[in-house]
């Protein structure tokens, strides 16, 4: 009874899932092939990391918009490294670093000098991709040594490799969530900032670490993406901060932090990320998907505001005034 | 003039309201009373429409309204109106502002008559029986203040049915006794008033008629002569509760804290030095704004003094954070606990191990049978009125969340406890419980300052008692040589006769 009142988000998306997918049996079985599968997970597997991310910011109660430029920052450093002859496991290292640097950055502006997140995010997510444009000049990168694509592993064993990593990591997080105190200090942030002050949380540090991992994160998503292809195009992870940020809603969390999981973000991963073949597969035109995504995260968030209703009559929201 | 029947409330599987029946007669002061979780609330907000109840009747003027619909708009029209416990002012706006957005109509382009509406606010305002400036800002307004510019507001709205929801909980004696001439004047003018409260002393000096309310049931209505305190207590309980203080006398041991001429401008905190010793509890009295709070805060890391010293165990240490104060053994539970106590979204169980998750950790990580045990145990202890410890902290009535927050403090077993206003907000039972624990603690050797507003409670509970005036300590005063007067004459900085008479 209580686990499934716990879990209702999720096991909303997870029918939701289900749903689509046979749809997908019936309608258009040849989604269900290996290939297309393959492809499908390939793509998906670097949105899942970023997601990862800005499920641990927006637990925070914070918003990191920044991470689509901080994924094409590392995307072409790792390309240029790699072109100028760096080994390969020192650019599978550097890249991760280079986006913790910059997620620490952000987590810098916000924690110590108290800055809104969103403006933050805002002002590097502008920053950084018009560095990289007139850096590169919109070049894209090209000549990637041959053990770049699928990083050094063959064509059949990377997917396993990836698919190995990324939940293992999924695995770790979520387990640390819940159970490690570190975790608990995200939510406890999220939810009720002063109340977590006072139990001992350093709320800063949280907030400047989340923002951290969230970079490392993309940085790590960004090698899995660039690995996919044989070159670089200065202008990727375009868009990337609203993929993820509607997978983090559509799986149930709070905007406002302090509730959610990343359960839930899995799987609202999965759902909008097997949207756009789903529909093309169906043989609607692509052009639709947005406004299929739109609708998602309409309906998602909707359901979201009405169970939040119905616990909120409880505590006013209203701030009261403080002498 | 409005009578609620057999009304019926579930959340989510709890029944929060079993059919409960309920009148308010013109010019009357009906007190509800219950134990933390009785319904009491639960009731107020589907009288204001705030949630909607299951079943029921409810009866305004002798018209029936319609629950189903009924909305906190549609309240407000029948003449209904509610102050909360924590004013809900905006606090960048004036005081005339405050009082206009409720009450002036009209569209949004409309040109605004500043002049009439802080002449309304000030007559408002005298109504209500305050004559503070209506262009002050809200959040420059002591608690007291705010809570007469909701009365005013009230006034205004044309409210014949006024609720009070605990609006006594932050307040001292003598802004009670200011409220309470307010209710008075409010009463003779044929306002009905609800008032929730559970100081039971209040609700003996000012209800027409008592109600109780038990596990969503009422028990008893009956005018105020008709019962004894004691009876009532009985009722709420349905069981006899101990009445006294629970103090025994324990030999104090080593100074386990020893504050040193603490200051702070920002804080308003001069000069503060005091001593506290393993196994003796510190009363801290004083008017609201003495810097109570505020020392508090200072000693436990939250504000960084000017000068001054602290030494735990004979040893200086430095706080500069909370966390500092924790690692050192202190804890410190905060007044306003609905907000900066609890995280609402948490379930109990973390809620309670949230200050002490190693306690409940093996190998770094959280058992959860273990943090589920630790919040059981307080569960039983201080009776917190939940389906189970992993509901969610939102979950709870008002008085349970306080109790929540205690047990998170209570739980790390500190060498040093700074209680601000431990019992405020909970039902008589509870609070015997709370000072139970309290005694067990210092019994075992822990130092505890307990910061109160109550009287009976510094006076009950003890050993010594600091009194602090402007932001400093006047006086400490011996438990045997403490009487009420003498305390109060102390806080208020007037000779002792004077405040006898
Ligand atoms: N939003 C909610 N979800 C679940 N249960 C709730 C909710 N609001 C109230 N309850 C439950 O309803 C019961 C009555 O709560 P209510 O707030 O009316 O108590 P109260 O008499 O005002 O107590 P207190 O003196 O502590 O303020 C409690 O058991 C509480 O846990
Ligand atoms: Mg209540």
């Amino acid at each position: 009874m209580i686990v499934v009142a716990r879990h209702r988000a999720e096991l909303s998306i997870a029918l939701a899932i289900a749903g689509l997918g046979l749809v997908l049996a019936i309608r258009a079985p040849g989604f269900f092939v290996a290939g297309n599968l393959l492809d499908v997970l390939l793509a998906t597997l670097p949105v899942l990391i970023a997601a990862i991310g800005a499920t641990l910011v927006i637990l925070a109660g914070e918003i990191d918009i920044s991470v689509g430029s901080i994924f094409a920052v590392c995307s072409v450093t790792a390309g240029v490294l790699a072109v100028a002859g760096v080994p390969l496991p020192l650019v599978v290292l550097i890249a991760p670093l280079v986006g913790a640097l910059l997620g620490a950055i952000n987590g810098a502006l916000v924690a110590w000098l108290s800055l809104p997140s969103i403006v933050v995010t805002l002002a590097t997510m502008v920053a950084w991709r018009d560095a990289l444009r007139w850096i590169t000049q919109g070049a894209w990168v090209q000549g990637l040594p041959a053990g770049f694509q699928w990083l050094g592993l063959s064509q059949a064993s990377y997917p396993v490799a990836a698919l190995i990593v990324t939940a293992g990591l999924a695995l770790a997080i979520l387990r640390g969530l819940t159970q490690v105190p570190a975790g608990r200090a995200i939510y406890a942030t999220g939810s009720n900032a002063e109340a977590a002050r006072l139990a001992g949380i350093d709320t800063r540090r949280v907030r400047f670490w989340t923002f951290a991992a969230a970079g490392a994160l993309a940085g790590l998503a960004a090698l899995l993406n660039a690995a996919r292809f044989s070159q670089i195009p200065p202008n990727t992870g375009l868009g990337l901060e609203m993929q993820v940020i509607a997978a983090v809603v559509v799986g149930g969390a709070a905007i406002t932090g302090g509730r959610g999981s990343l359960a839930g973000t899995i799987l609202g991963v999965v759902l909008l990320g097997m949207l756009g073949p789903a529909l093309t597969f169906l043989g609607v035109s692509a052009s639709w998907e947005r406004a299929f995504q739109g609708a998602i995260i309409l309906v998602a968030v909707g359901v979201d505001a009405l169970r939040a209703r119905r616990v909120t009559t409880m505590v006013p929201r209203r701030e009261p005034a403080r002498v | 003039m409005l009578t609620a029947t057999a009304i019926r409330k579930s959340y989510a599987g709890v029944r929060a309201l079993k059919g409960v029946s309920f009148d308010l007669a013109p010019g009357e002061v009906h007190a509800l009373v219950g134990e933390n979780g009785a319904g009491k609330s639960t009731l107020i907000k589907i009288i204001t429409g705030a949630v909607r109840a299951d079943d029921g009747a409810l009866e305004v003027d002798d018209e029936a309204v319609d629950l189903a619909r009924l909305t906190p708009a549609r309240a407000r029209e029948l003449g209904i109106a509610v102050i909360y416990q924590q004013p809900a002012l905006f606090p960048d706006l004036t005081v005339s502002e405050n009082i206009a957005l409720t009450l002036e109509h009209g569209g949004a382009w409309r040109r605004i008559d500043w002049r009439a509406r802080t002449d309304r606010a000030r007559d408002l305002l005298a109504r209500a029986g305050a004559a503070f400036d209506p262009d002050r800002l809200a959040g420059s307004l002591s608690m007291p203040e705010q809570q007469i510019v909701e009365i005013a507001r009230a006034i205004g709205a044309g409210a014949r049915v006024i609720l009070m929801d605990e609006p006594t909980a932050s307040l001292t004696d003598r802004e009670v006794d200011r409220l309470f001439d307010v209710v008075r004047t409010l009463r003779e003018t044929g306002t009905g008033i609800i008032y929730i409260s559970h100081r039971l002393d209040e609700v003996f000096t000012l209800a027409d008629r008592v109600t109780i309310l038990r596990d969503g049931e009422t028990v008893m209505t009956a005018p105020r002569g008709a019962v004894t305190r004691d009876e009532v207590v009985r009722h709420m309980a349905g069981r006899e509760l101990a009445t006294v203080f629970p103090k025994r006398a324990v030999t104090p041991g080593a100074v386990a804290l020893d504050v040193r001429g603490l200051t702070s401008t920002t804080a308003g905190v001069f000069d503060v030095s005091f001593t506290v010793r393993r196994g003796e509890i510190l009363g801290l009295a004083g008017l609201v704004g003495s810097g109570r709070t505020e020392l508090a805060e200072l000693i436990f890391g939250l504000r960084r003094p000017d000068r001054g010293q602290i030494l735990i165990d004979g040893q200086p240490v430095t706080i500069d954070r909370p966390a500092d104060a924790i690692a050192a053994g202190l804890a410190y539970v905060p007044e306003d606990r609905r907000r900066h106590g609890v995280v609402l979204e948490m379930p109990i169980a973390a809620n309670t191990s949230l200050a002490n998750l190693a306690a409940v950790s093996r190998h770094g990580l959280v058992q959860a049978s273990r943090e589920r045990a630790l919040a059981e145990r307080f569960r039983q202890d201080l009776q917190i009125k939940a389906s189970s410890v992993v509901a969610n902290a939102g979950t709870l009535s008002g008085g349970n969340q306080q109790k929540v927050a205690l047990a998170r403090w209570l739980a790390t077993a500190p060498a040093i406890l700074i209680l601000d206003e431990p019992t405020q907000g909970v039902d008589v039972g509870a609070k015997a419980e709370i000072h139970g624990v309290m005694q067990a603690m210092v019994e075992r050797g822990m130092a505890v300052i307990m910061i109160s507003s109550e009287l009976p409670e510094i006076l009950g509970m003890s050993d010594r008692i600091a009194v602090m005036r402007e932001g400093t300590i006047c006086a400490i005063v011996d438990r045997a040589d403490a009487t009420p007067e003498r305390i109060l004459a102390l806080a208020l900085a007037r000779p002792a006769a004077e405040a006898t008479a």
